[in-house]
């Protein structure tokens, strides 16, 4: 049983303290209906930030996943549109739609890799096509599912709790095993931290890496439909717009490196909610409009120096 | 001398066969709205396909310093016209002073510039549009009740509508904002926000949002929370799905009020009747007017007909 690291999920007591002093200031805050609504509210950024954390820790970064979730929303949609409502057509687009995303993934870890462009060039470049392909497929409108049975996935519960928390919490357990648990994790974590010495050592340093964003292109898809399908629809222009930044700062929140080797998707899994609550937490006590960002941003900014103080 | 005069006359006549070449310079789509903006300026050019003498550049910028450099281009390559909605007032209006000063004729779209040097400025109104939602949302309410307000993103056009909706509030003072909050206007930003609030309120009885994306992010919210009966929801710009939901007699939407993304259709036109020479009908003036506002028209079931454009992608 290893120890308990206070540094590792300090991040927890951030929550726990940030959620009091909202619940203090409105009690509506702590009602379950309103816990749930921040884990649902969180997954579709949280979800990609799990994907988000193996790339980072790897080396890398994918500045893509929010253009490239109006692609794959805007894809599945077509897609069932094209098939018909059937179960089986809604399953098999969803299928092509994670097909896509694992090949598209793999082509930018390829781009990295192979190619040696930086991963940022990379996604920027993938950020800026994918949501000009959506834009241009789309002429600037919104993709509407036809499907009832597509639109109704992202709309259920079970248990009483809505799925994509559901998803959100078993990807994340996923990612952890795949993570800290198997070896294809711990040369995440050696590629990341030392390249030189991880080729040393035998690893495939091209084929982690490539995997990396192959795991990001799935949770991307993950969310995507998710998302599209409890919206019905995918706006071209604004779907997506900033999750990536978001998704970047929960892993950094989480304690993720930004220079790679370091991180945990535990840590992510919080970093998401801390954004989610602090989201809900405006809304609740209704801050005003114009200074929500510094709000969230000094919030984000003093998650992280409580951190890294409490590990010094 | 004869022989000049005739090179004179010849000139003349070629330049008045030339074309008339018309730049046209708007915000790439980032929203529903402006999505609908890029689609009828395409339609309004389509129109003139088959007219030999207007050709078009159309030009979309995804900020500021890039449309500048668009505009820049377009002088560089010789226009008659220029139909431009600026990105942003400031740092456009040299570019646009300048072409005015070059003589082309030049048409401003929506958000102004900080100058008077141009030859027309054609908009929405921005304080019609947020005040008869205020309007109709009081009324509705026989002058009591809780309305929430989901806004558009920060900026002038916003702060202009969201004032005007106040405006129109003061005469009925119970009638209360209990939240006030920005949904950039995206659906997805507009449903988290309605969840959110349908858990603090228990009593809600009308939500104005800025544009009908954000409605439909509300109606999804709604819906999910078992909460779409006696409500009064107001929209604004009429997206095609909304107006059909009023069209078809949806139960909480009743109206919706213009603001239309085809004023940039009107500007194209406008561009070339003015170097065409035309003028307008029923006018007394020779001239295209230097400035116009649109009128806020209200949708509702008996006209929402009009206003139903299936085609458009807004």
């Amino acid at each position: 049983m290893p120890k308990f690291s206070f540094s590792k999920y300090g991040i927890i007591f951030v929550l726990i303290a940030l959620m009091i002093f909202s619940g203090i200031l409105s009690p509506a805050f702590l009602s379950r209906r309103n816990i749930l609504n921040i884990f649902w509210q969180t997954s579709y950024v949280g979800i990609i930030a799990v994907g988000i954390t193996f790339v980072m820790i790897a080396g890398g970064i994918d500045l893509s996943v929010g253009s490239m979730v109006a692609l794959m929303g805007a894809f599945a949609i077509t897609m069932v549109n094209k098939f018909g409502d059937s179960n089986l057509s809604v399953v098999f687009s969803i299928f092509l739609t994670y097909v896509l995303g694992a090949v598209m993934g793999f082509g930018v870890g390829l781009l990295t890799t192979k190619g040696k462009i930086p991963a940022f060039v990379t996604t920027l470049g993938g950020m800026a096509i994918y949501r000009s392909l959506v834009l241009n497929f789309a002429n600037g409108g919104v993709y509407m599912s036809m499907s009832q049975k597509y639109s109704s996935i992202g709309m259920k519960h079970i248990l009483g709790l809505p799925l994509p928390m559901i998803v959100f919490i078993a990807y994340t357990i996923f990612a952890y095993i795949l993570l800290d648990k198997t070896r294809f994790g711990r040369y995440v974590y050696a590629v990341g931290a030392n390249e030189t010495a991880a080729i040393y050592s035998a690893i495939k340093v091209d084929w982690v890496r490539t995997m990396t964003y192959v795991i990001s292109g799935i949770s991307v898809v993950t969310s995507a439909v998710l998302l599209s399908s409890m919206m019905g629809s995918v706006s071209s222009s604004s779907t997506g717009n900033n999750f990536e930044l978001d998704a970047i700062a929960a892993a950094v929140i989480g304690g993720t490196s930004l220079s790679g080797g370091k991180g945990n998707v535990i840590g992510t899994f919080f970093g998401a909610l801390i954004l989610g609550v602090i989201n809900n937490m405006l809304v609740m006590l209704n801050v005003a409009v114009y200074l929500q960002g510094m709000v969230k941003g000094l919030i984000i900014i003093g998650a992280v120096l409580l951190q890294n103080l409490k590990e010094q | 001398m004869k022989k000049v005069l005739i090179f004179v006359l010849l000139i003349v006549t070629i330049l008045s066969f030339a074309k008339f070449r018309v730049g046209v310079a708007i915000p790439a789509a980032d929203h529903g709205w402006t999505g609908g903006m890029v689609w009828w300026a395409q339609y309004a050019i389509k129109q003139y396909a088959n007219d030999p003498d207007v050709e078009f550049y159309l030009v979309t910028a995804k900020e500021p310093s890039e449309q500048i450099a668009q505009v820049q281009a377009l002088l560089a390559k010789g226009i008659d016209a220029l139909v431009i909605n600026p990105y942003e007032s400031a740092p456009l209006t040299p570019i646009c002073v300048q072409a005015f000063r070059d003589g082309i004729f030049t048409i401003i779209v929506d958000r102004g510039i900080n100058s008077e040097e141009y030859n027309v400025y054609i908009a929405g109104d921005n304080y019609m549009y947020g005040y008869l939602a205020g309007k109709y949302i009081a009324e509705k309410l026989g002058g009591k009740g809780n309305v929430v307000v989901i806004e558009g993103i920060p900026s002038t056009i916003n702060t202009e509508r969201v004032e005007a909706f106040k405006k129109a509030l003061e005469p009925y003072p119970n009638v209360k904002i209990i939240a006030q909050q920005p949904g950039y206007w995206s659906r997805e930003k507009a449903f988290e926000i309605m969840q959110t609030l349908l858990t603090k309120f228990p009593n809600i009885d009308a939500v104005w949002t800025g544009d009908d994306d954000m409605l439909h992010g509300v109606l999804l919210a709604l819906k999910q929370a078992g909460r779409d009966k006696n409500i009064v929801l107001v929209g604004g710009a009429c997206e095609k799905n909304i107006v059909k939901m009023i069209m078809d007699g949806h139960p909480l939407i009743g109206v919706d009020f213009t603001y239309p993304p085809n004023m940039i259709s009107t500007a194209i036109n406008l561009a070339v009747m003015a170097l065409k020479g035309e003028h307008l009908n029923g006018f007394y003036q020779r001239g295209i007017p230097r400035k116009i506002i649109l009128s806020t028209e209200t949708v509702t079931k008996e006209n929402a007909k009009d206003y139903y454009f299936p085609e458009s992608v807004f």
